[in-house]
């Protein structure tokens, strides 16, 4: 009659025969065996012969593989401005729900990458990140990558949202820290398209004028190497 | 839509039956096929169509195949896809979408295509990404790639055309929304078509482009296409109906994403129209309000006032904990701390004092209510001005006002259910405004007048035409300030003999008040030509102050408070020996008192300094207490002596009674710890011992249900009803999507035994806007 009929019936049937079960590896010989109960030792004994893969963390550090998914980091262009334009397209990509991002108006006075718009607030949160990668896929400008990084523990729940000056890279050995002007000239295509080879005169003299003491002007650069290295921190 | 809900019944439509995607529809003649497809599920991409504008056929985005029977009855398909947003539908028409027909989809791929020729492609910058129709009918309906590989056109961007609106006009696809708005609905045309071809933009009037030699870009918003300074009440909806981020909002600008937002519905509180709106929030913080679909009030449109004036809330001198004043300073104090010293105040405040008995009779209390409070807040006012504080000077007007004004709110307004509608409104043959201006002073109601531009006769009794008015094409009756009732009274004949057509309306503003014998001359006029009167006031508060009797001589539902029967009544339902009955001042009145040091203690609710042309601040300084309830650091709780913060309207729930006498009721949108003004008071009349009852929401409703309107005898006088007017103030309950006559309250008492209890709801079917919540990420 119907389906269901039929299925009980082949069960049932099948309920009668018992099947023996049948490993399908190769079949030891006699010696085999008789030694199989102690066959086990045999591993340990060929390590003992074989290098450690013990690893000495955290007095020795071992590099990652180098697509790793580790921290996470917001880059800049060449001369120094933001590459983050603040759409929150990363945000919406996160299926944890880790990214917290407020975007503003760049302004003249206050330029922090090309274009009109920027990340003011940017934070990621570690406890939910999952290291998934699809931010990174997300981000139409390349702002956001993963770097190498992978001590992410802490005693906080706060030490582990991380704020964008966190998130930042480092200020590259040519750069001038935003904000200032974009490279007269350009729009925020010629920055996409790679055009920017790093800062001009007209944004360091803007610079000078507005933050004289900035560590990434050319002057203050020389007379403080360690800037750098502070920076990172 | 906009089909108004207060329409008759249906009158047989003729029926024109057709044939979309092989699916048969039929539907009334004169329908779009857009709209008759939209009937059988299938959606065709649009960009300029809009239910409520004229059909443009601008973006070509809507291409079908069309075939029709010719007259020898054979289908005959038209030779090329046709825009279904622009052609009705005939009988035996075969229609195949972009579902059916390949040319149709080719087409409409074609169009997207070419759209996307010189759009900027920048949606991780563009406000509207993540909820624009452009970018969704790319991905549903477009190519994947693009074949255009040249350089595009740019434009300067983004130009500010006002102080809210921006304008981008590389991502613009001309479907011309926003200009036929402004034409059609607003009546400004602020901005239009300029140039042509490649060059073709929007933008706002400007000579050198008018009179172009080339190319030359639009300069900032100066003035309209009629070389008036640019202004419009509305201008706000172009940038809701833009179907592509051309134009947006900059209080909104970069502010968030569609999915980081949280929806609640809402009642806009800028106005007595009652706007449905929907207010976005991040985080706590409102980023902007929409316009709500309500087909029986304001349609589709909001005022920009109702749009973009929500930042006040959140300014750094908004309250979160009561201020005691102390050694003269205003200080933080304790919610039971500061409750105390509230009535401490205005208990030593008003104690008799020794051996002077002149001034301890004269040194009552006041309570200012402010004409922008809910319904419930209201009523939880006068209730405590005459429950607690024994006294009938409670009003809500902070205006002027009149006895008049006051006797006509009593009798015509007050506990009359629905009155006039707004769709009544638009119907209306002819509309005359007295004391009133529309575009200012009416929000929405100026939309509605215009709509029937043309069909409708609109009269302004006003010393001049205003712009507003201008635009309705209103004649004036002329009169100077202050004599309306004498042009009330001799009007020109043809107007007269125009009111006395059925459906003629008479709309008082709040100015009638100004002019002494305004009311009495308007109901001469409406008894005696059988028009219909509809008062209109500016504040969203004020005819739900009207409802709950936070008026001197009114107790809640238009009872009078000098009929003896009346105050028995409400005293039996409030469950108090007796209700003050010495007559009450009003605001002028209260405040003029105040300032001879004649009011002992004052509490004052949503009041400015500024509503008023009394002196506030040497009435406050002569007055012994004052107490404040207060949003925000105003003028007002600068100078009081306790300041008790309240709830902002998007932080609470309540119930605004529009000009209507429409219910319209919101939920909460965000949750703060903030309470309502009728929190506030039922917790600081129990410092006197006295259980208020107004804690809640529904508290009040069941208070106000079981109180009724006034039953007969114990309201103020009535007059007889017009000749067109309806029967009688208790009709038939009419029920709309939100909001729902008065009428019903008279039985909700026993209405109210025999259901659940503590249902004594006297909206029972639709009193609540629905409480959801629509978050744009999907859970
Ligand atoms: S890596 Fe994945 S989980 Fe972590 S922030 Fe990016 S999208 Fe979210
Ligand atoms: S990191 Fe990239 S995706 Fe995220 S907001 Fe910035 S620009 Fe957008
Ligand atoms: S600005 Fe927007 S609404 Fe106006 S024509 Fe352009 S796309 Fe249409
Ligand atoms: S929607 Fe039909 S032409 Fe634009």
């Amino acid at each position: 009659m119907s389906g269901s009929d039929e299925v009980w019936k082949v069960n049932r049937e099948r309920d009668g025969k018992r099947e023996t079960f049948e490993s399908n590896l190769p079949k030891k010989g006699p010696i085999g065996e008789a030694l199989a109960p102690v066959a086990g030792f045999g591993v340990s004994l060929r390590n003992f012969f074989r290098p450690t893969v013990t690893e000495q963390y955290p007095r020795v550090k071992t590099p990652p593989m180098q697509r790793y998914h580790g921290r996470h980091q917001l880059n800049r262009h060449p001369d120094g401005l933001e590459k983050c334009i603040g759409c929150e397209l990363c945000a919406w990509a996160c299926p944890a729900d880790a990214i917290y991002v407020e975007a503003d108006s760049n302004t003249p006075e206050h330029q922090v990458s090309p274009g009109e718009r920027y990340g003011r607030v940017y934070q990621i949160n570690y406890l939910r990140c999952i290291f998934c990668g699809l931010c990174i896929e997300a981000c139409p400008t390349r702002a956001l990558t993963m770097t190498n990084e992978y001590e992410l523990a802490g005693p906080t729940r706060e030490g582990l949202i991380y704020e964008k000056q966190d998130l930042l890279a480092p200020m590259g050995a040519n750069m001038l820290a935003a904000p200032h002007p974009m490279v007269p000239g350009t729009t925020d295509g010629s920055y996409y398209r790679g055009e920017v080879t790093g800062p001009v005169k007209e944004q360091v003299e803007w610079v000078r004028e507005q933050r004289p003491e900035d560590p990434t002007l050319p002057e203050n650069r020389a007379k403080e190497p360690a800037t750098e290295e502070a920076r990172r921190g | 839509m906009t089909a108004t809900a207060d329409k008759p019944a249906a009158e047989a439509v003729e029926l024109v039956t057709l044939t979309i995607d092989g699916t048969e529809v039929s539907v009334p003649k004169g329908t779009l096929i857009i709209r008759a497809a939209e009937q059988v599920g299938i959606e065709i991409p649009r960009f300029c169509d809009h239910p409520a504008l004229k059909p443009a056929g601008a973006c070509r985005q809507c291409l079908v195949d069309v075939a029709s029977p010719g007259p020898d009855g054979n289908l005959r398909a038209f030779p090329k896809p046709q825009a279904s947003c622009t052609m009705t539908v005939t009988p035996g028409m075969v229609v195949n979408t972009q579902h059916t027909s390949e040319e149709a989809d080719r087409a409409q791929k074609g169009v997207l295509e070419l759209l996307l020729i010189n759009h900027p492609l920048d949606c991780p910058v563009c406000d509207k990404g993540g909820e624009c129709p452009l970018q969704n009918q790319a991905m549903s309906h477009g190519r994947p790639e693009s074949r255009f590989v040249d350089v595009k056109r740019v434009f300067e961007k983004p130009l500010a055309l006002s102080s809210e609106i921006l304008l981008d006009r590389e991502r613009c696809v001309l479907c011309q929304r926003c200009t036929r708005f402004s034409k059609e609905i607003a009546g400004d045309a602020f901005i239009d078509l300029q140039n042509r071809g490649a060059r073709q933009q929007i933008g706002t009037f400007d000579e050198d482009v008018l009179d172009f030699d080339g190319y030359r870009p639009v300069g900032a918003a100066a003035e309209d296409e009629a070389g008036r300074a640019f202004s419009s009440y509305y201008s706000g909806n172009t940038v809701q109906i833009c179907p592509v981020g051309a134009l947006t909002s900059a209080a909104y600008r970069f502010r968030s994403r569609p999915f980081d937002l949280v929806s609640s519905p809402s009642i806009a509180e800028h106005d007595s129209s009652g706007a449905a709106i929907r207010i976005d929030h991040r985080r706590g913080t409102v980023m902007r309000r929409l316009a709500e679909n309500d087909p029986v009030v304001n349609e589709d449109w909001i005022t920009d006032k109702d749009r973009f004036a929500f930042t006040w809330q959140n300014l750094d001198d908004r309250l979160t904990r009561p201020l005691i004043r102390k050694d003269g300073e205003l200080v933080e104090a304790s919610w039971p701390e500061a409750l105390a010293a509230a009535a401490a105040g205005i208990r030593a405040a008003t104690a008799p004092v020794e051996g002077d008995d002149a001034v301890a009779g004269a040194r009552g209390t006041g309570v200012l209510v402010g004409g922008r409070v809910t319904l419930e807040d209201a009523y939880a006012y006068q209730k405590f001005a005459r429950a607690v504080l024994g006294t009938n000077d409670v009003d809500a007007r902070a205006r002027v006002a009149s006895e008049e004004e006051q006797s006509f709110l009593g009798a015509t307004v007050a506990g009359t259910g629905l009155g006039v509608t707004f769709g009544e409104l638009e119907k209306a043959p002819v509309v005359v405004l007295v004391g009133f201006e529309a575009e200012d002073e009416g929000g929405v109601v100026f939309l509605r007048l215009r709509k029937s531009l043309g069909r409708q006769r609109v009269v302004a009794v006003a010393p001049f035409l205003t712009r507003g008015a201008q635009k309705l094409d209103a004649t004036l009756v002329p009169t100077v300030p202050g004599r309306e009732p004498g042009a009330l009274a001799d009007l020109p004949a043809d107007v007269r003999e125009a009111l006395a057509q059925p459906g003629a309306v008479i709309v008082l503003g709040e100015r009638a008040a100004e002019a002494k014998g305004t009311f009495t001359a308007a109901l001469d006029l409406a008894s005696s030509t059988g028009a219909r009167l509809a008062w209109i006031p500016r504040r969203a508060g004020e005819r739900g102050a009207v409802e709950a009797g936070a008026l001197p001589g009114l107790l809640p539902g238009g009872r009078a408070v000098s009929s003896k029967a009346a105050r028995a009544a409400v005293a039996q339902a409030w469950g108090v020996d007796s209700l003050p009955s010495a007559a009450g001042r009003d605001t002028a009145g209260i405040l003029a008192a105040a300032a001879e040091g004649g009011i002992g203690a004052l509490v004052v609710g949503g009041v400015s300094a500024s509503d008023l042309t009394a002196d506030v601040e040497a009435a406050l300084a002569a007055t012994g207490f004052v107490v404040s309830l207060e949003v925000r650091r105003s003028e007002i709780a600068q100078a009081a002596d306790v300041v008790l913060p309240v709830a902002p309207p998007s932080e609470k729930s309540g119930t605004f009674v529009n000009w209507e006498g429409r219910l319209r009721s919101f939920a909460t949108a965000i949750h703060t710890d903030a309470m309502s003004d009728h929190r506030v008071l039922d917790l600081l009349a129990r410092e006197w011992g006295v259980e208020l009852g107004t804690a809640t929401v529904e508290s009040v409703n069941a208070e106000l249900a079981a109180l009724g309107a006034a039953g007969e005898g114990s309201g103020p006088p009535r007059r007889p009803p017009s000749r067109h007017a309806p029967p009688s103030p208790r009709r038939a309950p009419r029920c709309s999507r939100r909001g729902t006559s008065w009428s019903t309250r008279a039985r909700s008492r026993t209405a109210s035994r025999t259901s659940r209890a503590p249902a004594a709801s006297p909206w029972p079917a639709c009193r609540r806007r629905p409480r959801t919540r629509l978050e744009s990420r999907a859970p």
